[in-house]
């Protein structure tokens, strides 16, 4: 199992008081499975990603990755399964804007000391970015940086991606083909997906759905 | 004039003339000197200074006219003030000497001052030969023999003026009040007081147009004293004349704030024989004035001396003959018309903007 | 709705104090030491001007003796020959244990408006208390209270207008002070005296210029240059400070001004709202830095005083006057520095969209362009700097030369920078470092203003600390050669120092007469020594350049020596033949150092100098002796010699370097201040950057990078532009040295100083300027490391 969770809460502390997201949330995720998590805003989905990607920890719940607790670690630790474990693809992008596009498709697979030439030319080449390789991301038009940062979170063929809302600052068209793209990609590298969409449409072409409603699975 | 040693001049005098009297003179005698009645002029020793009065001056004033008949008039005088009764060489003697010279034409007047202290040979009096002198302005004797006083050669300058004269006298000496002891008030203040009245002159005023040889009469005074003003009173009205027939006359008001003035004269016979007039024998009135300096200054004169049957109108030559100085007053030449005509000398101190 | 709008502005200063603290600091410390310049030099010139006032010495010429006083006779026979001149009696005293310089004129013939004490003062005071003894005098009031207890002086009066130490006095209290037996130094010529010299009637009389008071304020105009350069170069760093917080306070109430603007305020009102704000602000800000100012200008005016009095004889009082003029001068450079660092804000508020996102966006970016330009203005500054003393003459240039390198240089700083970053990520070899050296490159235009404010500051510091190093090991050594004799003696009069001489001769190892004329050399007040024959001499004299045989020819009377500043001043050189006065003279057989002295200077062998001004007084002697004490002892004894006038070679070498020392006592402590506020600029810049970083922050960390990791690397990365800066500004520095030394010094004093490298003050320095950096990060970064992942997360959340 590359993923297991289970029985996540986590509640944030805002001015008006503390306000529960996640509620008991349990959730796996199999190698090779694509999985959309869909809800309303504030459902918790996006919190719960991040528990997932090792950004922020649960108040409570385990997270296995691969059967290894990733709870209970320290800053260090979780820095280690972010770097090794996890390719994330956020709405924003999110590009090291001092990099060029080669440096960044490149960053993190380096940064784990899995840097493969051949497979980010590879990438570089199926994701259409072989003419970009030397400009920055600001030269770029949303659809080509995201494009970039599917890239560089597969490119140290990490066993599971997890995106945030990868296509929302995209138009339909290239949302559709972008998605195309990271679908072909995730199942060449048998690696398991799970994406963050409030879009239905796009989460019918994901193998397997849950839908968050409160911070529970509905 | 000299705007700068003006005020220095004001910084000295402030705290005596500002309070007590015109120049200082009216302050008290401290461990000077006091003319005595009984003490006897001798000459040429008593030409010469007297550190131990606190004032002492050499005041020299003459009637001149030119070739054209345009009168002129001209004064020299040396003064001497003693902060101490003393003389001693060098930067610290206490004599602190003013010299004013003045000229005035029936259209100008011309004035300057110097001032120098004793000691250090800038300003002084020598007795034998006879000098007196600050800076370049100097009275000389050029008696051969005689009284050094009988022949002068005199001079000073300042801006747009300068002259240089010779001066003879014809008659000797005369001796104000009782053989030269004046009395200046009711309480009995006095000076020493002695007169050269009969100099002819002849020399050169150089005046802004050009030079202009000039010949007249001459009158020289000599006073000194310690305390010649009384407590109340605050300047002084003072004329020599000299009449056409050769008789000279010499007159003073000391003016009161208290109370009437106090008059002294001297009549000088044409032989030289003085006849000394006490308090009150003669009248000094004024009949017009002239705004001078702010304020009225009286230019035209009434003067009755009834013992000699005297009465006279003093017109001055120019009415604006202030001596605008660190001291000012008012010195000029005079017409004499009346009983009496010739011409003469007035000064008047004491006369400020209210 | 004003009222609202101002509560909505202003309540970011209470959310942010850190910020409102940067704000008003920055503005504060920039007014401060502008103000304190200010009020230095203001106080100074006022000494000046009470000082040239009271000698009158721009309008009068003078008569003088230049072989010394001239008998009171000579005044009085000019004064009766028509000649209106005033006598002066100038002198030093020691009264009490008190240096005083005395000034007597004498009060009856001096021009009035020259005399010290104002009217009304003199008013009070009475012809006896002025004219008999003890008579008055007028003294600052510092001195007064000095010579309180002293017995037998005249009665002293305070007068703020006189400098300390002197004091002005009837000529007859000062003859009798000085004993000078009615010797005058000087006759002014007053209005209406003649022209030429008396001639005749004094025939040992020259006529003088007066003209050293000019030559002294044209010496001190260079010391307060330099004042008035530190000034605005603190305050350009101080502008620094100010334009990045700011910026930043601008920038992050963009949506606050936008909201603002989208509930109906006007933008008129808008940015007159933010432009009282700023003025408000910079009113606080000026106030406290005014305040600073005074105290700041009050803890150096003693040294500033020392500096004056020793370098150039100046005298400056040690307390400072409140001054309205120089405190409205500060808040107005405030209100000035706020209001143009503001500019870019509310220019960019203007042309702000209504409806653009509210997102914060980099709000210091400089294209490569405006880049490039800035550095090509750099060049051009730096080459005109260069030009300026090849192509003009004078301290103007030497200054010029100064500030287009220091602005050249920070102007070019960026740019070579960025190379120098760019040529870092090209080494680079991991992910990692690679990221750091782009990034870093990134924040540059950010941090650009403050590390410019931190090169100039370097620069200065390098420039400045070599120069004064070499100054004093040029001087130290010059001083051990220059002061040959054990023991200096002055004689009381010349028959004393005839006695003296012959009492020494079997006494001493040898009596070196010290004998001089002061004489105008080519027009400017000079002065001309005679020496004997004697190898201390030709073994000590510190020549810089010399004929063949310069001793030779010297002791032959067939040459002269002459000081840098005078062969300077005219050209010469050796071989050269000099003008020691009319119809006299010499060639150049070598040049001295003569570091101290304005004034030209030649030596001849002592019979030569007898020969031409048989006048001079003899009356100063070097004396060589195995034991100077006893024999000062003896001396004391013998001929009741005061003991100002015998000194000792060792006190006389401790004078002399305490002079020096505090001479730049004033450049170290506005050095220091300096690159303090540069400190405080580059915290600022961190501080305000820190918090525009962490969406450049968030995906390295979210790829994997800790926040300690995160943090180490801003550190280093703070290091890293502190020592790139100073790699720069070390050259710089070096440079400005040089140009100090060679050039400014030349034109402001007339001796060129040889330079010496002071690498240990380099590494102190960099050692400094990395603690600054690592002092300035350590906020930034702390915060970081602290910083909770879902601020980091924030950044990647749709709702922002």
């Amino acid at each position: 199992m590359l993923i297991d969770a289970r029985d996540l809460t986590k509640t944030f502390t805002t001015a008006d008081g503390k306000l529960p997201v996640l509620n008991g949330i349990s959730l796996q995720l199999q190698p090779g499975e694509t999985l959309a998590l869909t809800g309303e805003s504030g459902s918790g989905k996006s919190t719960l990603l991040h528990l997932l990607a090792a950004l922020d920890t649960p108040d409570s719940g385990t997270i296995r990755h691969q059967d290894d607790d990733i709870t209970s670690g320290n800053d260090t630790s979780r820095a280690a399964v972010r770097r090794n474990r996890i390719g994330l693809v956020f709405q924003q992008f999110n590009l090291i804007p001092s990099l060029d596009i080669a440096a960044n498709l490149a960053f993190q697979a380096r940064l784990a000391g899995r840097y493969d030439a051949d497979w980010c030319a590879v990438l570089s080449q199926r994701l259409g970015l072989s003419e970009l390789l030397s400009r920055y991301p600001e030269q770029l038009s949303g659809g080509q940086q995201q494009r970039v940062a599917i890239g560089r979170a597969l490119a140290p063929r990490p066993p599971v991606l997890l995106a945030d809302e990868p296509t929302g600052n995209l138009d339909e068209a290239t949302a559709d083909s972008v998605l195309e793209m990271m679908l072909e990609l995730v199942d060449e590298t048998g690696a398991g997906l799970l994406m963050v969409t409030h879009s239905t449409r796009l989460a019918g072409r994901l193998s397997r759905r849950l839908h968050l409603s409160q911070g529970r699975v509905a | 004039m000299n705007a700068d040693r003006l005020a220095l001049l004001l910084w000295l005098a402030a705290s005596a003339a500002s309070a007590q009297g015109f120049a200082g003179l009216g302050t008290e005698a401290e461990g000077f000197a006091i003319p005595s009645p009984e003490a006897a002029l001798t000459f040429p020793a008593d030409h010469g200074p007297h550190p131990d009065f606190r004032i002492e001056w050499w005041y020299l004033t003459a009637n001149l006219s030119d070739a054209n008949g345009t009168d002129y008039g001209i004064q020299w005088t040396l003064f001497r003030s003693a902060l101490a009764p003393f003389e001693a060489d060098g930067w610290d003697s206490p004599q602190i000497w003013l010299g004013n010279a003045g000229l005035t034409t029936p259209e100008a007047h011309f004035a300057a001052e110097r001032l120098a202290r004793g000691g250090i040979g800038q300003a002084g009096v020598t007795t034998a030969p006879f000098e007196a002198w600050i800076d370049d302005w100097h009275m000389t004797s050029t008696a051969p023999s005689g009284d050094p006083l009988d022949s002068l050669s005199l001079a000073a300058n300042g801006e747009g003026f300068a002259y240089d004269l010779t001066l003879q006298a014809t008659r000797p000496l005369v001796p104000q009040g009782i053989d030269g002891y004046s009395v200046k008030s009711p309480e009995g203040q006095a000076s020493y007081y002695y007169s050269q009245p009969f100099y002819e002159i002849e020399g050169t005023l150089s005046l802004p147009s050009g030079p202009v040889e000039v010949t007249g009469q001459g009158w020289l005074d000599r006073e000194y004293s310690s305390q010649p003003l009384s407590e109340t009173q605050d300047g002084w009205d003072w004329i020599s004349l000299h009449l056409d027939g050769g008789e000279k006359l010499m007159g003073f008001r000391l003016r009161d704030r208290e109370g009437a003035p106090f008059t002294s004269a001297t009549w000088i016979a044409a032989d030289g024989t003085p006849t000394p007039y006490p308090n009150g024998a003669l009248t000094m009135t004024p009949l017009e004035t002239t705004d001078v300096n702010g304020a009225p200054i009286p230019t035209q004169w009434q003067i009755d001396l009834p013992a000699q049957s005297l009465s006279l109108r003093l017109d001055a030559l120019n009415p604006n003959s202030w001596m605008d100085l660190t001291f000012p007053y008012w010195e000029g030449p005079v017409t004499i018309s009346g009983s009496h005509t010739g011409k003469g000398y007035l000064e008047m101190t004491g006369y400020t903007a209210p | 709705m004003r009222r609202a709008a101002l509560a909505a502005l202003v309540s970011h200063w209470r959310r942010q104090p850190l910020q409102f603290f940067t704000l008003i600091a920055g503005l504060a410390l920039a007014t401060a030491l502008w103000s304190a310049v200010q009020a230095i030099n203001a106080e100074a010139r006022r000494s000046y001007a009470a000082a040239e006032g009271m000698l009158g010495l721009g309008s009068y010429e003078t008569l003088a003796d230049p072989a010394g006083r001239m008998p009171l006779e000579t005044f009085a026979r000019l004064r009766r020959a028509g000649w209106q001149v005033s006598p002066v009696l100038e002198g030093r005293a020691l009264l009490g244990n008190q240096r005083i310089e005395l000034l007597g004129l004498d009060f009856i013939s001096a021009p009035q408006a020259n005399l010290p004490g104002n009217p009304q003062l003199r008013e009070t005071l009475s012809p006896n208390e002025i004219f008999l003894p003890p008579g008055i005098a007028f003294v600052a009031p510092d001195t007064q209270r000095a010579l309180r207890d002293i017995a037998g002086l005249p009665h002293l009066i305070a007068d703020t207008s006189l400098p300390p130490g002197r004091l002005v006095t009837d000529i007859a209290v000062a003859d009798r002070i000085l004993e000078a037996g009615g010797g005058i130094d000087s006759l002014i010529l007053l209005k209406g005296a003649p022209d030429g010299t008396p001639g005749a009637l004094a025939p040992q009389l020259q006529r003088f210029d007066r003209q050293s008071q000019g030559e002294i304020s044209r010496l001190t105009d260079s010391f307060h240059l330099n004042l008035t350069a530190f000034g605005l170069l603190s305050f350009a760093v101080g502008l620094f400070i100010v334009h990045g917080t700011i910026g930043l306070a601008f920038e992050q109430r963009r949506p606050v001004f936008r909201t603002l603007r989208a509930v109906g305020l006007p933008l008129r009102e808008l940015l007159g709202l933010l432009m009282a704000e700023i003025i408000l602000l910079a009113l606080l800000a000026g106030g406290l830095g005014i305040l600073l100012g005074y105290l700041i200008a009050a803890a150096l005016l003693p040294d500033v005083a020392a500096t004056l009095r020793g370098l150039y004889g100046a005298s400056i009082p040690g307390s400072l006057a409140f001054d309205p003029g120089w405190a409205a001068s500060g808040l107005g450079v405030a209100l000035i520095g706020a209001l143009v660092a503001a500019t870019h804000g509310l220019n960019s508020i203007r042309k702000m969209p209504l409806l653009a996102s509210a997102r914060p966006r980099a709000w210091a970016v400089a294209s490569t362009a405006s880049l490039r330009r800035q550095a090509l203005a750099g060049l051009v500054l730096l080459l005109a700097g260069i030009a300026a003393p090849i192509l003009a003459d004078g301290l103007l240039a030497g200054f010029a030369l100064m500030g287009g390198l220091l602005l050249g240089a920070a102007l070019l700083l960026p740019l070579v920078l960025g190379a120098a970053l760019s040529a870092g990520a090209a080494l680079a070899r991991g992910p990692v470092a690679q990221w750091f050296w782009a990034d870093t490159r990134q924040q540059l235009p950010g941090l650009s203003l403050a590390l410019m404010s931190l090169l100039l500051a370097l620069a200065t510091n390098v420039g400045v600390s070599t120069m004064v190093s070499s100054f004093r090991l040029t001087f130290t050594g010059w001083l051990d050669q220059r002061l040959v004799s054990q023991l200096y003696v002055t004689a009381p009069s010349e028959a004393e120092g005839e006695r003296l001489r012959a009492w020494l001769a079997p006494r001493a190892e040898a009596i070196l007469p010290i004998w001089k004329v002061d004489t105008p050399l080519y027009g400017t007040p000079g002065e001309i020594y005679g020496i004997v024959d004697h190898q201390v001499y030709r073994s000590h004299w510190p020549l810089l350049a010399s004929s063949d045989t310069p001793w030779e020819d010297f002791y032959a009377g067939r040459g002269t020596l002459i000081n840098e500043q005078l062969a300077y001043r005219e050209d010469l050189s050796p071989g050269d033949s000099v003008t020691l006065g009319p119809g006299w003279t010499l060639p150049v057989s070598a040049i001295y150092s003569d570091y101290g002295n304005p004034a030209g200077q030649a030596i001849v062998h002592l019979p030569l100098l007898l020969t031409q001004h048989p006048e001079v007084p003899r009356l100063r002697h070097g004396i060589l002796t195995e034991d100077p004490e006893g024999l000062a002892r003896a001396l004391h004894e013998e001929f009741g010699l005061p003991r100002a006038n015998l000194i000792d070679n060792g006190s006389l070498k401790a004078i002399s370097l305490q002079i020096f020392e505090r001479t730049f006592t004033v450049t170290g402590a506005l050095n220091v201040l300096t690159l303090s506020v540069a400190g405080f600029a580059i915290l600022t810049a961190l501080l305000t950057l820190s918090s525009m970083r962490l969406p450049q922050l968030a995906p390295p960390w979210a790829l994997g990078l800790t926040r300690a990791q995160l943090a180490r690397l801003e550190t280093l990365r703070s290091l890293a532009l502190a020592a790139l800066t100073f790699a720069l500004a070390l050259p710089t520095g070096l440079v400005l040295a040089w140009s100090l030394l060679a050039v400014v010094n030349v034109e402001a004093f007339g001796w060129r100083l040889p330079m010496f490298l002071f690498p240990a003050q380099w590494l102190w320095l960099l050692a400094l300027s990395l603690i600054a950096a690592l002092l300035a990060a350590y906020l930034p970064v702390r915060r970081l490391a602290r910083t909770d992942p879902s601020q980091f997360l924030k950044v990647f959340a749709d709702e922002r």
